[in-house]
Order: structure tokens, then C-alpha cells, then sequence
């Protein structure tokens, strides 16, 4: 009883616990029930009851509802899907004029609306590809197909690579220095000389449009809520779930809207780059300092001069962080919206994926990563550079990079012509190396693979298969086998004893959408893959982050190396594990760990980094060791920030094993991806998604309530 | 119409949800406490006073005091909850957007505790910037701001960016941002707290010297009595939201009002604040001594003097008329009786 009086809180777990077990053993598993595989739901079954809401038809089988609750809320895709069927093709039809055909035609409103915003997607596409890669699309976009053949000036070649190569060097210098500069330049040299020029150039004319879009849209959005509350009131849940939302699942519905190829891509892109760039500049404009603001209005600002001469310089830096961020979600979706058909490096690795040709992906992987670091590092520097002064300088010392840029297009434009008499037949390396032409290190990758596999196949599967059958199916079955009820009496439990009544509510919202969903079983294999990752992530994580923390050096090159790591667009994380474990559940498994390890060494790190030296000197002053300092200061004092950590890995886990449904797993994320090729696929797609962000918002709901509360208990809140 | 430059009649301010319902329902008896049960917190209450024109008021006092709201409801930087506020005779809670914003860009500066220069600009940007914001073009804006910097004495620096200066050289950039618009009525929110303790007493002294100079209309806020006591012409102290008591700085050292204020006045050096013309006895001018000082000094400097002679002393004005005299007695009653114990 002293116990029970001095620690409350253990109790009441324990007490939770005991019920959660309880109600497992208590609620049988029904006899007819079975994991269902594959596409068996669509199936018509006469064992199968139904309901009838909104006139929507839904079959399920019936189970206990302390077993599995019913899909009371398997309406909702097909009604997502004939709400936007309808409106695509039959609400509010009005006329418009075409200008192919000169004449009127009637089309509903938003069917017109989403062509009209299509079409300026594709030609802001078009224009920056003509200029890199050479075309005619733009100037036909303006005059006419005869208009260009009988003028042969209009037929531009695009820039040659000398000079895009220069011109990204001479960037890099001037956001950072030589360093930065002489990086930019090897990784321009890299791509044309192995030949990924094309798709590469393709790339990154989408992220051109797509990155500043979304900083356009994300600035405005984040503005409107800095200045209106309720503006903000209304963006915040979607803010929420779209940090959690799996962008495969965004890809559906943006497919029924806007069609297939890159202007879709585009679109989608914008969808999830612009929640993190509203965040960072609310954030931005919310830490400008009182004073500022007011010193701002007592120089006699209006509410427009405040905005863009005192508020938006202020908060600069935060802002630019966001365009960072911009770029890195842009990259990632590169790859993932080449499955509805966007061109570039992205298509040609999962082109080689599909095909099981490790090399080649290997080449478009490692070429996107580096262009995804470049851009990653050039945007930093600009976010952490000082602004200059360049009253007292010459025009000429103004504009220096300027002319250096002109110098290095007239050397590049004369390279190229030599070149063209240089390289009689075939083709004008000094103008565009084509994309078959280059140094290829596929085959040699291919044999690597070929040689691994043939030398440690025995090794290789035996530990494969002692994964799958010890650990990982039974930690499968357990998760299966908890019946709806316990979970969520355990979830909502846990809400209570951590944030009260508000919380418990939350998470019994969350939890009871993913129950009464027609995929709660997929669901529990989510989880149960996102846990197993987390747990590997989180141990190897928290250990590695406290050695490299030990010293000053290592803890910044482990820094480093998750800003690296962070950087690789996710869809890279399979090929390395696809070559040594082919197409199984560890691979994926894998390339959750590796990827979810990420912020579990970061925030541990910056957890143990953050605590004062102050209190570093009393510990001392104390006589502690290294060890009882660790255990007894550091730790108790960065575990909020850890769990912080904890929380970021889960949505990193998640965000992989729904990736890895690519691979092939029987998960939430299999169901996303068959949507992708399903006509009705739109609601389903949307549903699953919001599952999958649930999932995460259940975790997140409870990590930081426990960390606010934490934190305020430590007194650093 | 009075020479009154600010004017404050009834002045509250109260924070919370239905602030106005309750002021109204109070019928200006307001009690912070009751207050504070519903859910409002009084920042300011019930302030009246005038400041005159080339007059310094100082409102002093602790944190939480209402002193820096009190201001803010004067530059309007937040809107009063009650009273009336007339600026030159205009009446401020009536004016509207842009009648306001005119009367900040040609009649108002301010100056911050955390300087609040703008990070992106310049020295001498940061200067030229609410001229800038103004309409004027930016050559002039730049020559006028060059001009604040030597009068604040940064020349040579004024291409610094505000990281790149100290904390007292970043306030004089506030102080010379604050004047370039040439402002008849200047705002002071504890310019010094912020700055270390000789730094401080060299920015008062520069302040002085430029206040001779230009004769503004100023309103300083500080919570150091010792500041307040050497800069104001007239001292507000606040607390609570309440000022307690508005008078010169002798009389407060003198006279305090209520015991709060008396706290302050007990560690006050007061030969160093009072003059002899604060303490001399005006109607005694018979039977004194040959040595003669100036009402104008302070005790400081003449009680020696002064302490040596047996018969009172003849005080005597610039006309070098006699005025009154003071007892050595006198002295030494003001400097050490009237003290803690006593």
C-alpha cells in the first residue's frame, strides 16, 4: 500500500495493463475468422452481411463487435469517389470558350477549372525544360507549329551542360564559398559524364516549379494565419495530418483531379511541400520580437509596410529553413510521382526497380541524392548568410557573379560549337552527353550484387528466414490477435493517464476512425511493422547518439551524417536493401530501421546537447563520473527532447512502411498503391491515408502531451 | 487650451475578455483584486497627469508596475480601456487608422529596452528607415540619417549591421532612429536596463546633453529610482497600476507620499538630489554669516563649506541676491534625520 500511495502513476499503468490483457484472453478469436488477403474484400460472399447508408452499399463479414467492430464508416470512400465524380463531370456545367475549336463548350465548372490550371503547370514545365534541355514547346505554346517552320531561328538548342555546370558552381560560391562551389561543379560533372543529364535536367525543372509554388503558396497561407486567427483555427488540422499523411495516398485522389504526368506531379507536390512552409513561417513571423513589431509601428509602418519591410526580413531565416524544406519534400516527391507519371530520374528508378535491375537504380538513386544535397546545402547557406551591404561597391563589384555567369555562357556556347566539329559523328559530348552515352557502372553494380548474393545466399536467407519465422510473424499474430475492444480500452487508457480527459477523447476520436474503417486489420499490420522498426530504431539510435555524444567531434560528424541521410529522397532507402534481401518483409523492415535511426541519433544528440553547462558544472562540482553524470543529469533532463525523437521516428517509420509497400507488404500501404491503379481508387486511397495519419496522430497526440507536461515539470518548458 | 503636449484624463487599461463591461460597471472604482477574480488583469488605473511641452516626465516603476503600458496607451500601441488621452489637444482614442499613422510618422519616436533595430538593415538604414517608410526618397532619407549619426556619434560606423555593434551603440542607433523624424513628443521604454552599469551612465549624461539641445517633449520609463532622479524633470511613480505619487524629484525625496514611496527615498543620497534651494528657509535673511552660495548648487557640494560656519548661511540667486539662508543644523537634519528608524 506505501508503494501504491508513493507512485500513483505506475499503479494506474499496471492497472491498465492488466484490464488490456485481460479483455485479450477474455474476447475469443472467432472461429470463421481470418487475416483476408489480397483483393478477397471485393468479393461478393453470401457469409457477408451489408448496410445501406447514403446509398451507399457496404459488404462486410460480421464478427463479435468486442472482436473487430463493424465498418460503419465503409461509406465513405465510395461517397469520397461520387463526390468527386460528380464534381468533375456534372456540377455546375457552364460554357466556355475554346480556343482550338473557336467556339463554346459547355464543361462543369471544376473539370474546366483543374484544366486551366493543368495547362499553366504544363507550359511553366515546358519553358524551364526548353531552356535546359532544348524544345519547341514553349514558342509553340505563343505562335504555332507553321510559325516554326519557317522561321529555323525559333528552333533553340537548350544550354549546353558546360554552362549549367558553371552556373551552379559560380551559385554556390556566392551563397557559401569555394567549398560549396567546387561540390556544385563535381556534381554537375558527374551527372553528364555518366549520362543521367536528361532525366536529371527533367527533375530539376519540376522541383523549379514546383519549389517556389509551393513557397509562394505556403508564405501567403502562413501570412493569413499569422494575421487571422481563425484563418489559422481552420489550417491547423490539416496541417497536422498532412505531416502524417503518406504522400502515396495524397497521389490518388490528385490522379481523379488532374490526370497523369508532371503537371499532376506538380500539383501533388505543392500539396505536401506547403503545410511544412506554412509551419516554418508562422513560426518565423510568431518569434519576431515584440518590440520590433512595435518599433516598426512608431516608425509609422502601415499593415503592409510591417508585413514585408519589418516582419518578413525579421523573421528571414526561418522562412528560408522552409524553403528548405520545400526543396528536400520536393526531391522526395520526384521519385514517388513518377507513379502517376512524372519524367525525370525518378521515372528511371523505379523503371529500374520494377526490373529488378539494382545497378541502374543505383545510378538514378545516387544521382537524385546528389542533387538533393546540393540543393539541400545551397539553400542552408542562403538561409545562414548574413545580408550584405553593398552600398560603398562598384556596379561592376555588385554584379560581379553576374558577368562571371555571362563569361562561363560564352565559353560554354564556344565549347559547344567546336564541339560540334570536334565530334564529327554522333554526338556533341561538350554540348549534352545523351543518356545512353555515358560512363555506366551498372553492370559492375549488377555483378556486385550477383556476387553477393551468389557468395552469402546461404547467410543471407538463413537470417532472413529466422526473421520472418521467429520474430516477425509472431509479433504479426500477436498484433492480429488483439481484439478491437482492448485496443482501444488501452489506447484511450493511455490518453487518460497522460493528458487527461481532452486526450483520452482525442485519441478515442483517431482509434475509433481506424476501427470503424473496413481496415483495421491492415491497420494492426501497419503498426505492428512501424513498432518492430521503431523499437530497432530506437535502440540502435538512442545508443549511438549517447556514444557520439561522449565527444565534441564525433557528435557533430553523426550530426552531419543524418543531415545527409535525412536528405536522400526515402525512395532510395530500397535499393540497398533490395539488393542483399530482395523482395521480402525484412527488406522493407530494413530500410524502416535505417531510415527511422535518422532522428533517433539526432534528437538524442541535441536532447543530451541541450542540457545547460551550468548544470554540467554543478554535476561536476558534485563529483560525479562520467557515467552517474550521464545517468542521473543528462538523461532525466533530455528525455523530453528524446521522446521528442521517439515521436519523429515513429512518423519516419510509418512513412517507410507505407513506401515499402512498393516491395510488397500486406499493410495499410499495399491498399494505397492497388488504389493508384483502381478507376475508384480516389476515396479509398484518401481513407487510407487519413488511417495511416491517424495512426500517427494517436502517437503523436500522447508523446507531446507527456512532453509538455514533462517538461513543465523540469521547469524547461 | 492649455501648453499641455500630453494629456491623460482617467486613464485604465485592463486585460481580459469583457475588460470594457466591467470598467463600465465599476463606475471608476477599480480594484485589482475583484478584477482578478473575473478573470482581468488591471495594467493601468486611473492615470491622470499633463506632461507640458520641453517638459521630462520619468514614470518609475517595478516590473508589473503598468509604467510601460501606461506608454504603450499613449503611443496607442495598444488601445486604452477607458479615459481620455488628447496629444496636443487632438484627441488620440478618436483618431483613426491613418490619421495615426500620420501622427506617428511626423510627431511621435520611440526608443526600446531591446533597441528593436531591424536585423536585415544597417546602421545607417535602420536610421533612415522611418523616413524611408515616410515617402522620402532614398538620397535624402540617407543624407538626414547621416546626420542623426554623428549626432549620436557613430561616425564610421554607420555601414555596420546592428549584430555588429554593442549594446550601447546599438541603442544609440534607437535613439538616432527615434529622432529622424524630428519628433516633438519623444518616447523612452527603459532605454538603459539593458546595458551594462557605466555604459548606462555614459548614455545618461549623452541623453542629457542631447535633451539641452533639442528641448523635447518626453516621456521615460525606467524602474531605477536613481536614473529617474537624475534625469526627470517630474517623477511618476507607479505601482499596481496605481501612480502613486507625480512631483518633482526633491519633493518626493522630500515629501513622499505613501509608504511605498518612501522605500524608494531611504537609500536616496539626498545631498547629492537636493539642491539648497530645495531646503533653505526663505523668510530667515537676518543675522547671517559672510560666506554666500548659490541656490542652484547641490547640498553635496557646499555642505563643508557650510558645516563650518556657526551662523546660518546666505543663499543667493544669480543675481547674486540674497534669497534666504540655510542653518548648518539644516544640513545635517536633511542628509542624515527623516531616515530609516526615525
Amino acid at each position: 500500500m506505501e508503494f501504491l500511495k508513493k507512485y500513483p502513476k505506475t499503479f494506474q499503468w499496471l492497472f491498465l495493463l492488466i484490464v488490456f490483457f485481460a479483455l485479450c484472453f477474455a474476447i475469443e478469436v472467432p472461429e470463421t475468422y481470418k487475416f483476408i488477403r489480397g483483393q478477397a474484400e471485393f468479393v461478393k460472399d453470401p457469409n457477408q452481411s451489408f448496410y445501406v447508408f447514403l446509398g451507399k452499399e457496404v459488404r462486410y463479414y460480421p464478427f463479435d463487435v468486442f472482436w473487430r467492430l463493424p465498418p460503419l464508416l465503409g461509406w465513405l470512400p465510395i461517397w469520397i469517389n461520387d463526390s468527386l465524380f460528380f464534381l468533375m463531370n456534372e456540377w455546375l456545367p457552364m460554357e466556355f470558350w475554346n480556343e482550338d475549336t473557336q467556339s463554346y463548350k459547355t464543361r462543369p465548372l471544376v473539370l474546366q477549372i483543374t484544366r486551366e490550371v493543368t495547362s499553366i503547370m504544363t507550359f511553366l514545365i515546358e519553358l524551364i525544360r526548353d531552356i535546359l534541355l532544348g524544345g519547341l514547346k514553349t514558342i509553340v505554346a505563343f505562335t504555332s507549329w507553321d510559325f516554326v517552320g519557317s522561321n529555323s531561328w525559333a528552333k533553340m538548342p537548350g544550354l549546353p551542360w558546360t554552362i549549367v555546370a558553371a552556373g551552379a558552381a559560380i551559385l554556390a560560391y556566392k551563397l557559401s564559398g569555394k567549398g560549396l562551389a567546387l561540390f556544385a561543379g563535381l556534381v554537375m560533372v558527374y551527372i553528364s559524364i555518366f549520362g543521367q543529364w536528361k532525366p536529371s535536367m527533367q527533375t530539376l525543372s519540376f522541383i523549379l516549379v514546383a519549389a517556389p509554388l509551393s513557397f509562394v503558396f505556403g508564405l501567403g497561407l502562413g501570412i493569413a494565419a499569422f494575421k487571422n486567427k481563425r484563418v489559422e483555427k481552420a489550417l491547423y488540422p490539416i496541417l497536422l495530418v498532412m505531416q502524417t499523411m503518406p504522400q502515396y495516398a495524397v497521389l490518388v485522389p490528385a490522379l481523379v483531379l488532374f490526370g497523369v504526368g508532371d503537371h499532376a506531379a506538380v500539383i501533388i507536390t505543392m500539396i505536401v511541400a506547403v503545410p511544412p512552409m506554412i509551419l516554418l513561417t508562422l513560426l518565423g513571423l510568431r518569434a519576431v520580437p515584440p518590440e520590433v513589431i512595435e518599433a516598426g509601428r512608431m516608425s509609422g509602418c502601415n499593415n503592409l509596410q510591417l508585413m514585408f519591410k519589418v516582419l518578413i526580413p525579421t523573421a528571414r531565416r526561418d522562412i528560408l529553413i522552409g524553403v528548405n524544406q520545400v526543396i528536400m519534400v520536393c526531391f522526395s516527391m520526384a521519385v514517388i510521382s513518377a507513379f502517376i507519371g512524372a519524367k525525370g530520374l525518378g521515372f528511371n528508378l523505379l523503371l529500374a526497380l520494377n526490373q529488378l535491375n539494382i545497378g541502374l537504380a543505383l545510378e538514378a538513386g545516387l544521382c537524385i541524392s546528389l542533387i538533393a544535397i546540393l540543393l539541400d546545402k545551397m539553400s542552408l547557406a542562403w538561409a545562414n548568410k548574413q545580408v550584405d551591404y553593398f552600398g560603398n561597391l562598384t556596379f561592376f563589384e555588385r554584379n560581379k557573379n553576374a558577368y562571371y555567369f555571362g563569361i562561363a555562357v560564352v565559353i560554354g556556347i564556344v565549347l559547344a560549337y567546336l564541339g560540334s566539329f570536334y565530334f564529327k559523328e554522333g554526338y556533341n559530348y561538350l554540348f549534352e552527353v545523351p543518356h545512353n552515352k555515358g560512363i555506366s557502372t551498372a553492370d559492375f553494380w549488377n555483378k556486385g550484387v550477383d556476387w553477393i548474393f551468389d557468395t552469402f545466399f546461404v547467410y543471407i536467407k538463413a537470417f532472413n528466414t529466422w526473421l520472418i519465422v521467429e520474430v516477425l510473424q509472431p509479433m504479426r499474430a500477436l498484433y492480429l490477435r488483439m481484439p478491437a475492444v482492448a485496443t482501444l480500452v488501452l489506447v484511450v487508457g493511455a490518453g487518460y493517464l497522460i493528458g487527461g480527459i481532452r486526450s483520452a477523447l482525442v485519441v478515442c476520436g483517431l482509434t475509433l476512425f481506424i476501427a470503424l474503417s473496413p481496415w483495421w486489420d491492415r491497420a494492426l499490420v501497419t503498426t505492428y511493422m512501424a513498432t518492430f522498426g521503431v523499437i530497432v530504431s530506437c535502440m540502435i539510435g538512442f545508443t549511438v547518439g549517447t556514444l557520439c555524444f561522449q565527444n565534441k567531434h564525433s557528435a557533430n560528424f553523426m550530426l552531419g551524417v543524418c543531415d545527409i541521410f535525412q536528405t536522400f529522397p526515402s525512395f532510395v532507402y530500397l535499393i540497398p536493401v533490395m539488393m542483399l534481401f530482395g523482395i521480402t518483409d525484412t527488406s522493407v523492415l530494413i530500410a524502416v530501421i535505417v531510415y527511422a535511426t535518422i532522428p533517433a541519433t539526432r534528437y538524442t544528440i541535441e536532447g543530451l546537447r541541450s542540457v545547460p553547462v551550468a548544470l554540467h558544472d554543478a554535476a561536476t562540482m558534485s563529483g560525479v563520473n562520467k557515467f552517474q553524470r550521464l545517468t542521473k543529469i543528462e538523461f532525466p533532463l533530455a528525455f523530453p527532447h528524446m521522446m521528442l525523437g521517439l515521436n519523429q521516428t515513429i512518423v519516419f517509420a510509418l512513412f517507410m512502411v507505407i513506401i515499402g509497400a512498393f516491395i510488397g507488404t500486406e499493410d495499410l500501404g499495399q491498399y494505397i498503391l492497388k488504389a493508384l491503379s483502381d478507376k475508384n481508387g480516389a476515396g479509398i486511397g484518401l481513407t487510407l491515408g487519413i488511417c495511416v495519419a491517424f495512426i500517427g496522430l494517436i502517437f503523436d497526440n500522447l508523446i507531446r502531451t507527456w512532453v509538455d507536461n514533462r517538461k513543465k515539470h523540469l521547469g524547461i518548458a | 487650451m492649455s501648453d499641455a503636449v500630453i494629456k491623460c484624463e482617467n486613464v485604465y487599461k485592463i486585460f481580459g475578455a469583457n475588460a470594457q463591461k466591467m470598467l463600465q460597471e465599476s463606475n471608476g472604482n477599480v480594484d485589482a483584486k475583484t478584477f482578478q477574480e473575473n478573470g482581468c488583469i488591471v495594467g493601468v488605473n486611473n492615470a491622470s497627469f499633463e506632461v507640458s511641452k520641453g517638459e521630462m516626465l520619468v514614470v518609475m516603476g517595478l516590473s508589473g508596475s503598468g509604467k510601460s503600458t501606461l506608454l504603450r496607451c499613449i503611443s496607442r500601441l495598444t488601445d486604452a480601456t477607458g479615459g481620455k488621452i488628447y496629444i496636443e489637444g487632438q484627441d488620440l482614442l478618436k483618431l483613426n487608422n491613418k490619421e495615426l499613422i500620420d501622427l506617428r510618422r511626423n510627431k511621435m519616436g520611440m526608443v526600446f529596452q531591446s533597441f528593436a533595430l531591424l536585423p536585415h538593415k544597417t546602421v545607417v538604414e535602420n536610421i533612415a528607415f522611418p523616413l524611408q517608410i515616410k515617402g522620402i526618397e532614398i538620397e535624402d532619407s540617407i543624407s538626414k540619417a547621416m546626420d542623426m549619426v554623428k549626432l549620436v556619434g557613430l561616425e564610421g560606423r554607420e555601414n555596420y549591421f546592428p549584430r555588429e555593434l554593442s549594446g550601447g551603440q546599438q541603442q544609440r542607433v534607437g535613439i538616432a532612429r527615434s529622432l529622424a523624424v524630428e519628433p516633438d513628443i519623444w518616447f523612452l521604454d527603459e532605454p538603459f536596463s539593458a546595458l551594462d552599469p557605466l555604459i548606462r551612465k555614459e548614455m545618461q549624461d549623452e541623453f542629457l546633453r542631447l535633451q539641452e539641445k533639442l528641448q523635447k517633449t518626453i516621456m521615460f520609463i525606467t524602474h531605477d529610482f536613481d536614473e529617474a532622479l537624475k534625469l526627470a524633470d517630474r517623477i511618476a511613480i507607479m505601482k499596481d497600476g496605481v501612480i502613486e505619487q507625480l512631483d518633482t524629484p526633491a519633493n518626493i525625496v522630500l515629501n513622499p507620499a505613501t509608504e511605498y514611496v518612501r522605500k524608494f527615498t531611504e537609500e536616496v543620497p539626498r545631498e547629492k538630489v537636493l539642491l539648497i534651494e530645495d531646503v533653505m528657509d526663505k523668510s530667515d535673511t537676518k543675522d547671517l554669516s559672510d560666506l554666500k552660495v548659490s541656490k542652484d548648487e547641490t547640498i553635496e557640494n557646499v555642505a563643508e563649506k557650510i558645516l563650518s560656519q556657526d551662523k546660518s548661511v546666505a543663499v543667493i540667486d544669480n543675481n547674486n541676491k540674497i534669497v534666504g539662508s540655510i542653518n548648518p543644523t539644516k544640513i545635517i537634519n536633511t542628509v542624515f534625520g527623516g531616515r530609516k528608524n526615525n
